[in-house]
């Protein structure tokens, strides 16, 4: 594909840090934990240790919080309940006793099954009510520590569970520990870095963008908290015998404060500032030992200046590339010619979207007040009318956001399910946005990937161990993407920061994005709008050149000349009817068109 | 013992309910939900015992100098934590600010103030049995507060002026409204039910700071069953829960009690995510 190398804008860009500059901070950190033993210092091996530990529950944490954007505000009371049920399996009070490993899986499938059930809500329900369940769950189970007294010793406690050699010395445990949080370092950056990690942002900034993208959100998010739940639990199996001896007083909730707010000084999205964050957490007390009484005083007040002061946190702290200046007047050079290898095997098109009859009322307001429309493969077809005339309704309807009242919708004689957005991605069905829908932090090669979610066949363990399936996968999207960027024009951009974008570059960044699917039927909500008259041109060009690969095309736009230039026909709106539909050239010419929107 | 269920429910059940109030006081005005609402009934508890208790204040003054104190503190609170949060409401960085601030409040209490339960004055000596006024009280104060908040709402001009706010706030603005203060009197006015209702339960919850993550989680579950600023809704799942929570306290103890209100707080989550009560979700595209 020599397309991309010909890439015309000749622009000079900070390129995409390699493999290796990426590493280089985690190995950094990795030998500095090595020689820590050297020190011989056995009360910095405690130190250390439960900064591991403290990693392991804040990589899966990392997830929940940073990627997913879904505040768990409680996460220490999986810790508790991975610490008791290892503690209590590996005692023996209950059932017969466990060896100490054997306890800590257990602790881990408990933590895993609570991470889900705390997290239910957060699949239907706004922010606050999962900060609300992760709060009330974490008072609960240390409430039920205390008053269980047969199976956890109540406030007296039980022991922790005990480890066999060679991890019974400090710095033997230490090294299992250290070995424990690289290893989950490695685990949750696989999940951030492939099509999971760009869900979750997507379902965190640009929910309904993921869901036209065929992300389906219950899914996912119950994958990821069963990976969290799952590391919290072993965490604090291995708390447990770091402390060799629990009691509900040792999780309290200044413990999930610390968690949480590691999380959030450490940066939305990035797997390196949250374990800068652990380990600046675990350490403040140590250094300020006078302040230690306060420290969840401190813990909060740090909370409340990040939150007003820095939002990025220690990630956009070191995030140097993006302060770089972008160079100015740049251009979008769109390249048709790369979406024959881009489309070229695409999903073939069964038939036609027709809608028949569709009435859809607001209230008293018929938006859309019995509609028929045919959008068949190959053709552009262009949906006019003034403001207020229904031509987004109807196509939010098409792409499922809306349930008409009344009226069919059906693709290829195949009825489309109404109200279901995410189900319309696997049929082909892909879209752009009025108000572009991004993930500002993200890159924007990353943003167009997103659009390939559906795609993706290798399952959510693949992408935890990196197996070849998830790899190959992974390059081939990459390859698809820079090609869509390709021929939308910006592939120069391609690992730039997507919220440095230019209005107009954000337009064509959503249709690589729409493009990725490799559509059947492509839908554009004013593309035009914000665009110079050039770009206009380009854009039309695009268009053309996408429906010449036989991907039908819905282009609802204001700009009359653009839907004359490249439509095949037009219907055009008014009051939620149709007022007229053919040719552009008889559309030009109909009397009541002219009168009542071209202003002819 | 169906009459002391129905008395200690009925008693926290209202106290949960004010709690649920005043979330939703301060949500009308601002779209935001403050985690400081448990922290400000936790406060009525310690500020009521320091006051009577601690400083030999009499009833009346203490209570005047218990609201006056919270009322300020929501006043503070709407500076502080909500005001530079508002612009990016979407982002929900209000759970993080007010919970730090909450974090703050909570934690300065447990430091200045004590970390074990402190007892709570007798504030009127009526009544004994199920008919002692721990009991009565709370709920005489949470219907108190639904008389008030009724007259303020529906008679006179600053609480229809919150009702336009809640109802619609740019058109509000539009008309010339001023949104800001406004906002910080119903922070005010929120601090003072909030205070409120730690003190008329100050006697059966006593003056702890850890009850302020406790009404935090109890106060809100009314709130998210009545649907959001339905206070109708939060007073009849205020007191449903409280019924419910004693109910589960008497038949299978304290442990499972907990867990049975969290299981069904879950269930009815799941099942009507708008709360019983509540409106259906807005447009999102």
């Amino acid at each position: 594909m020599g397309v991309t190398d010909t890439a015309a804008p000749a622009l000079k860009l900070p390129a995409a840090p390699s493999a290796l500059a990426r590493l280089l901070p985690f190995l950094g950190l990795l030998a500095g934990a090595l020689l820590l033993p050297f020190s011989g210092n056995d009360y910095w091996a405690l130190i250390a240790t439960r900064a591991c530990i403290y990693w392991v529950l804040v990589s899966g944490l990392n997830l929940i919080v940073g990627y997913a954007g879904q505040l768990a505000i409680g996460y220490v009371a999986i810790l508790a309940l991975g610490a008791y049920t290892a503690s209590v399996l590996a005692a023996g009070n209950v059932l017969p006793a466990l060896p100490s490993f054997a306890a800590l899986g257990c602790a881990g499938l408990v933590g895993a099954v609570f991470g889900v059930v705390v997290g239910l809500p957060a699949l239907r329900l706004r922010t606050f009510y999962f900060a609300m369940t992760t709060l009330g769950f974490a008072t609960i189970v240390t409430q039920i520590a205390l008053a269980w007294q047969d199976v956890t010793g109540g406030g007296i406690g039980i022991p922790g569970p005990e480890m066999p050699a060679p991890l019974d010395t400090p710095w033997g445990y230490y090294l299992f520990c250290l070995g424990a949080a690289a290893l989950c370092t490695w685990l949750t950056a696989n999940i951030a870095g492939s099509r999971f990690g760009r869900a979750l942002v997507a379902v965190r900034d640009a929910e309904v963008a993921a869901e036209a993208c065929g992300v389906a959100k219950p899914r996912l998010l119950v994958q990821v908290f069963l990976l969290a739940g799952a590391l919290a639990g072993i965490a604090g199996g291995l708390f447990a015998t770091l402390q060799s001896y629990i009691t509900p007083d040792a999780f309290t909730f200044d413990l999930s404060l610390l968690f949480f707010i590691a999380v959030l000084i450490g940066g939305r999205g990035s797997i390196l500032g949250p374990l800068l964050g652990t380990i600046l957490l675990t350490l403040l007390p140590e250094v300020a030992a006078p302040l230690a009484a306060w420290s969840t005083f401190l813990y909060a007040a740090l909370l409340l200046v990040i939150v007003l002061a820095i939002p990025g946190g220690i990630a956009a702290l070191l995030d140097f590339r993006s302060r770089r200046a972008l160079p100015e007047g740049r251009a979008v050079q769109p390249r048709p010619e790369a979406l024959a290898t881009l489309l070229g095997h695409h999903r073939e098109a069964r038939g036609a979207i027709e809608l028949r009859g569709v009435v859809l009322a607001f209230g008293a307001v018929r938006a859309i007040d019995g509609l028929d429309l045919d959008l068949r493969p190959g053709e552009v077809h262009g949906l006019i009318g003034p403001n207020g005339s229904g031509k987004t309704t109807t196509l939010n309807v098409i792409s499922g956001y809306y349930r008409p009242q009344q009226g069919s919708l059906t693709l290829a004689g195949a009825p489309l399910p109404a109200g279901r957005p995410a189900l319309r991605a696997p049929q082909g069905i892909a879209r752009t946005f009025q108000t572009p829908r991004l993930v500002g932090e993200a890159t924007v090669l990353q943003n167009v990937m997103v659009g390939a979610t559906v795609e993706g066949r290798s399952t959510f363990l693949e992408a935890l161990f990196q197996l070849p399936r998830q790899r190959r996968e992974e390059r081939e999207m990459e390859a698809r993407a820079r090609l869509a960027l390709a021929a939308a024009g910006l592939a120069g951009l391609a690992d730039v920061r997507a919220d440095r974008l230019q209005h107009s570059e954000l337009r064509f960044m959503e249709i690589a994005r729409a493009l990725m699917l490799r559509p059947a039927f492509l839908m554009l909500d004013e593309p035009a709008a914000g665009l110079a008259t050039e770009e206009i041109k380009r854009l039309g060009a695009l268009i053309r050149a996408i429906a010449a690969q036989g991907t039908g095309v819905l282009l609802v736009e204001h700009h009359a000349d653009l839907i004359f230039d490249i439509c095949d026909r037009v219907t055009v709106l008014n009051l939620g009817r149709e007022l007229a539909a053919g040719t552009p050239a008889e559309i030009r010419t109909h009397k009541e068109v002219v009168s009542a929107y071209l202003g002819g | 013992m169906l009459a002391s269920i129905l008395a200690s429910g009925l008693a926290v059940g209202a106290v949960y309910a004010l709690i649920g109030i005043t979330y939703n006081t301060m949500f009308a005005t601002s779209r935001v939900m403050s985690f400081t609402a448990g922290q400000l009934g936790m406060l009525g508890g310690v500020l009521g015992s320091l006051f009577i208790l601690r400083l030999g204040l009499p009833v009346l003054p203490g209570l005047v100098l218990t609201l006056a104190a919270c009322a300020l503190l929501g006043v503070v609170t709407e500076i502080v934590a909500v005001r530079p949060v508002l612009k990016s409401l979407d982002q929900h960085l209000y759970v993080l600010s007010t919970l730090a601030l909450a974090l703050m409040i909570q934690h300065t209490a447990a430091l200045e103030w004590s970390t074990e339960p402190q007892p709570f004055p007798r504030l009127i000596g009526l009544g004994e049995g199920i008919w002692e006024e721990k009991y009565w009280l709370p709920v005489a104060a949470c219907a108190a507060t639904i008389l008030g908040l009724e007259y303020l709402y529906r008679r006179t001009l600053v609480g229809r002026a919150f009702v336009a706010i809640a109802e619609d706030n740019y058109a509000a603005r539009a008309l010339g409204l001023p949104e800001r203060n406004l906002r910080m009197a119903s922070y005010a006015l929120a601090g003072a039910i909030g205070a409120l209702a730690g003190f008329a339960g100050g006697q059966l919850l006593l003056a702890f700071f850890a009850n302020g993550p406790l009404l935090n989680f109890y106060g809100f579950i009314p709130v998210a069953l009545g649907g959001l600023g339905n206070n109708r809704g939060a007073v009849i799942g205020g007191l449903a829960l409280g019924l419910f929570q004693q109910a589960a306290n008497f038949l299978v103890g304290g442990i499972f009690s907990s867990v049975a209100v969290f299981t069904l707080f879950i269930l009815v989550l799941l099942a009507a995510p708008q709360g019983l009560f509540g409106a259906a979700a807005a447009r999102r595209v």
